[in-house]
């Protein structure tokens, strides 16, 4: 087993095929999941409307040069007068249609790549394998840099596509491994012998057991866009046409906003980012807990699992039954003297 | 085998035990006010379906269930001392210090996955040393050492071994370092969970004739759970049904396979091929196992039982003893034996005392073939 | 050591991989790279033809010769240390700007990076072990954590500690009076420069490392040999430790390997901030200066300095599982 295969199996191995109807019950349930979702949908929201509820041109340049939060200006403005609250209500747009965008190119990708490899086996499988391997491990920032450098101030569908074309490794490696256990397991084989294509066995028996890691896979991927771009953009490696929250970030630190103490400029893009990252991450919680139902605290409260950590290993006696009697004299140590009864 | 079980004196004693998986309204009741017996040198079978509570009983006896699982009523005495038994201390009540201290000197365990029950990450040696240096902390390090070389020996494996990590072992070498780990305190109980559940039938074969030749060398007593009946016929003096937590029916083994009382025990014997027994006509048990979130009123086996009375759906029948006078040792839970409707499957007469000498001499001429040449 | 021979093998395959990646990126890309390398690099002065030849070898000027005669030649430069003519650093050679940042980015992300495992590990040990504990309440928090861009941390971390409180220098990796040598002045002002950049990693990258743990932990928690240790009467701090995090870190391990990847990419940004002068501030100036020839280079170095620490991973990952000693 090398390293991969451990990190890999160790989310693997509690996931069963009874996982196909449950997951989307789970997902209703779980308090990770609503808060996520709740999360993301006010992003949504902005990225859909923001360039109709910005008060302001974001590019216009006013009189007012850093001013701090007013009535006015409600986060401040930047060197050049132009307005904080608008910036970012309209640079949620590209981030978030690039985030998605590579969640669904790289996940479609790494779905092909990684249950090809894992159905189908073989030298084919070992290659597709070596190939996502490689790109694993290979780091993806100093990849994209260069080549965002070859091509200044490309449009949102080539950050897209270069974005996935890095980052769809992960998702393939798990699906792979998920992949490969299912096929040893009886229901596959059963769908083989009773002769199903294996384009109806991968469609209709293998893809709908792996919904919860296809989930898992498209968010981390996402994850992974967001903040990838946002560093692409505070290199100034971005569309300069577009505003986002890297771009902002990047202006504000090459124009002194720090040292000047302009804290508006480059404190709410950040936030934003990390609010936006955040709903992902509570996502992938609610997720994981349904991958691995042993993360969820099965009905106890809190007090309880406290109670059960304090004692390890020893069960907690409620006694809310009668207890039968038996009669006996209470042994000690001291009892027998020391001696070991037998 | 001395004697008949009742004259022996309890060494464990489990008394309306009761235990809950959860809290509150969706707790589920694993185990339900149950009573078993467990007597000094005596192996008691605890057999029933999976999902029928009877590793629940025996982890929550030992307090080693784990949350959500808790444990809502009864006791369970351990008597230590066979010259004082009016001796004893209430597991359930114990101070954590106490029953760290009881559990394995006193009480061991051999679980059921032998897989699983070895840290991979760690030498036999240091998994055999670490039980003895955490209870007998005054021991040298070589003495503990020598005692684990000792250990190894007793269950047939070679010194050398100490070296090996557990993925180095075999399936069966991995039980066998399990019940040379539970020995290691020389403890006066040790609970078996299907120790052999996972292992080939050759080697399962062989390690139970190694519990048996060890319970007879060391003298301790053994609670031996199972879904595997057949297993119990040689190896048991003393067989508990459990069905939907409760225990429905104890009798000495070679009378529970001869005459069952109960009807779930009849069922569970008719689904099982026995090896040494006559032809039987197999019949498998109609129904499914009870769902234990919503377990029927009355007698919990009312709706799969062919006998059924209209008062089994109303009313829980007590562990109480048969209507057959001459049963002795043996408890039904049954509304059949009350009601004296007994139908004639389970109205057999007991196999006389001669007989039941015939039947055990059998086994016993049966075994060494089917162990392969046994140790 | 089938095990670390068959490793050793991937991360050679992997290099190679990157190497030709980098030698076609140039080639594949719109536009004439060479042409306006050739115009930047003589207005940073005088081009020699050594300069020349080796653009041309790095990005394919020699247009008449095939591409297989340029891939071996692009080989043989590497094999010499020959990474080309800086442009942001005219006249020094790519190799030698690299060489003279490389420690900084090693001592600063390498050493933030392990702190930040090591100290996640635990932390997620004890939340595991202590289930209801304060730190399951602080786990949303410590998403929040995850969430949170390196270097965006880096700028608050800033204007709090360095600008507000005066508690760290600004940026920089020492003072700018001090020269480079061993000296105590030297190596405790590197140490205290050091500090808020480490500290920034350290604080986002721990959460990580932190959920990881615990949630593995969760799960060997209820493996058969930890319910075993328990019964046996073995030490709490024994059954916790030698146990249920001894086998818990073994997954855990696996992926931080895995994502070393990505910890160094977010570290490199968080030099940029500090005006660190390691990798990151270079590539960021090289970025700035359209310097091709030192982008490639340092994204090759960070390629075969991350395949290097995946080897060391994997040492320690075999002296960790007794299984990976041993396997075919």
């Amino acid at each position: 087993m090398t390293l991969l295969e451990t990190a890999v199996s160790a989310d693997v191995r509690s996931q069963k095929p009874a996982a196909r109807s449950g997951v989307w019950a789970w997902l209703r349930r779980s308090r990770w999941v609503t808060a996520g979702l709740i999360l993301l949908g006010i992003f949504v929201v902005i990225a859909i409307f923001g360039s109709t509820i910005a008060p302001d041109d974001p590019s216009a340049i006013g009189l007012q040069s850093l001013a701090p939060p007013s009535a006015h200006h409600l986060l401040g403005t930047t060197q050049t007068g132009q307005d904080v609250l608008s910036q970012l209500l309209i640079g949620a747009q590209s981030t978030l249609l690039i985030g998605f965008m590579t969640g669904l190119i790289a996940t479609a990708l790494s779905v092909i790549v990684g249950v090809s490899a894992g159905y189908f086996g073989g030298n084919g499988g070992e290659l597709l394998s070596l190939l996502s391997n490689i790109f694993l491990v290979i780091p993806g920032l100093p990849l994209l840099i260069v080549l965002a450098s070859y091509v200044p101030h490309a449009s949102w569908w080539v950050f897209a596509l270069v974005l996935s074309l890095v980052g769809w490794a992960w998702g393939a490696r798990v699906l792979r491994a998920q992949t490969l256990a299912f096929r040893q397991q009886d229901f596959v084989q059963a769908a083989k012998a009773a002769g199903e294509s294996n384009w109806r066995i991968i469609m209709y028996e293998i893809l709908p057991n792996e919904v919860a890691i296809v989930a898992t896979s498209f968010v981390f991927t996402v994850v992974y866009a967001i903040g990838f771009y946002v560093a692409l953009c505070f290199l100034g490696l971005g569309n300069i046409n577009t505003w986002s929250w890297g771009t902002m970030l990047y202006y504000a630190q090459s124009n002194q906003a720090i040292t000047s103490g302009a804290w508006w400029w480059y404190v709410p893009p950040g936030i934003a980012v990390a609010l936006l990252i955040l709903g992902l991450v509570m996502l992938n919680f609610g997720i994981d807990e349904f991958i691995n139902p042993r993360l969820r605290a099965a009905g106890l409260t809190r007090r309880d699992l406290r109670m059960a950590s304090k004692q390890q290993g020893i069960t907690p006696v409620l006694g809310t039954r009668p207890v039968p009697s038996l009669a006996f004299t209470q042994y000690t140590a001291t009892t027998t003297n020391g001696r070991r009864p037998r | 085998m001395t004697g008949p079980a009742s004259t022996k004196q309890p060494v464990l004693e489990i008394r309306g035990l009761s235990v809950d998986y959860g809290r509150g309204d969706q707790a589920v009741h694993a185990v339900i006010e149950t009573d078993l017996t467990l007597r000094r040198g005596e192996v008691v079978g605890l057999a029933g379906e999976s999902g029928s509570g009877k590793s629940t009983l025996a982890y929550g006896a030992t307090r080693l269930l784990r949350q959500p699982g808790v444990i809502t009523g009864g006791s369970v005495l351990f008597r230590p001392d066979s010259e004082r038994p009016d001796l004893g201390i209430d597991i359930l009540d114990a101070s954590p210090d106490d029953l760290r201290g009881l559990r394995w000197r006193e009480v061991a365990l051999v679980f059921q996955s032998a897989m699983n029950s070895l840290n991979p990450v760690l030498t036999v040696q240091a998994q055999l040393t670490d039980t003895l240096a955490a209870h007998l902390p005054e021991s040298s390090k070589p003495e503990r050492v020598e005692r684990a070389a000792d250990l190894l020996k007793l269950v047939g494996i070679s010194a050398d071994r100490l070296r090996s990590y557990p993925h180095e072992l075999s399936g069966g070498m991995k039980q066998r370092v399990m019940i040379a780990m539970a020995l290691a305190l020389d403890p006066q109980v040790v609970i078996m969970d299907e120790p052999t559940t996972a292992l080939d039938v050759v080697t399962q074969r062989q390690i139970l004739q190694q519990v048996i030749d060890l319970r007879d060398r060391l003298g301790f007593s053994v609670l031996f759970i199972t879904h595997d009946l057949s297993l119990l016929l040689e190896l048991a003096d003393t067989i508990a049904i459990m069905y939907a937590g409760r225990i429905v029916e104890t009798a000495p083994a070679q009378r529970l396979f001869r005459a069952p009382r109960h009807p779930y025990s009849a069922a569970l014997l008719d689904s099982f091929p026995s090896l040494h027994g006559e032809r039987r006509v197999m019949t498998g048990i109609p129904g499914s196992p009870p769902d234990m979130r919503r377990l029927p009123t009355g007698c919990s086996f009312q709706p799969r039982c062919r006998y059924a009375l209209p008062r089994c759906a109303s009313e829980q029948p007590e562990l109480a003893g048969p209507a057959i006078p001459t049963d002795a040792d043996r408890l039904v839970s049954c509304w059949l034996h009350e009601e004296d409707k007994l139908p004639e499957q389970l109205a057999v007469p007991e196999p006389s005392d001669q007989a039941r000498r015939l039947v055990t001499s059998a086994n016993v001429a049966a075994t060494p073939e089917s162990l392969g040449g046994s140790r | 050591m089938i095990y670390l021979a068959r490793r050793f093998g991937f991360y050679v395959v992997t290099a190679w991989a990157a190497i030709t990646i980098n030698f076609f990126i140039p080639r594949l890309m719109p536009g004439n790279p060479v042409e306006l390398l050739l115009s930047r690099l003589s207005q940073a002065g005088p081009v020699t033809p050594g300069m020349r030849n080796a653009l041309a070898v790095a990005f394919g000027l020699n247009t008449h010769s095939s591409l297989l005669t340029q891939y071996f030649q692009y080989w043989g430069q590497l094999f010499h240390g020959n990474l080309g003519t800086s442009i942001t650093y005219y006249p020094s050679s790519v190799a030698s700007v690299i060489a003279s940042a490389l420690p900084w980015t090693i001592g600063l992300v390498g050493t933030a990076t392990v702190i930040a495992f090591v100290l996640g590990t635990v932390i997620g040990t004890i939340a595991a072990w202590r289930r209801g504990s304060f730190l399951d309440v602080a786990l949303p928090a410590t998403a929040f954590l995850q969430a949170l861009p390196y270097f965006w941390v880096g700028l608050v971390a800033i204007e709090l500690f360095s600008i507000k409180l005066g508690w760290f220098p600004l940026s920089g990796g020492y003072d700018a009076g001090l020269s480079t040598n061993l000296s105590g002045a030297f190596l405790g002002s590197a140490s205290v420069h050091a500090l808020l950049p480490a500290f920034t990693v350290v604080i986002t990258s721990m959460a990580g490392w932190m959920v990881g743990q615990r949630n593995v932990m969760i799960t060997t928690l209820d493996q058969d040999y930890v319910l075993v240790a328990q019964a046996k009467g073995v030490s709490q701090r024994r059954v916790m430790i030698s146990y249920a995090a001894r086998n818990a870190i073994l997954p855990n391990f696996a992926s931080f390997a895995q994502a070393l990847g990505f910890v160094v990419s977010g570290a490199l940004l968080v030099e940029l901030v500090f005006s660190y002068p390691g990798i990151g501030y270079v590539l960021l100036n090289a970025v700035n200066n359209e310097d091709f020839p030192m982008m490639e280079a340092i994204f090759l170095i960070i390629v075969l300095a991350v395949l290097a620490a995946n080897f060391i991973a994997d040492l320690v990952y075999v002296v960790l599982d007794p299984r990976a000693r041993q396997e075919a």
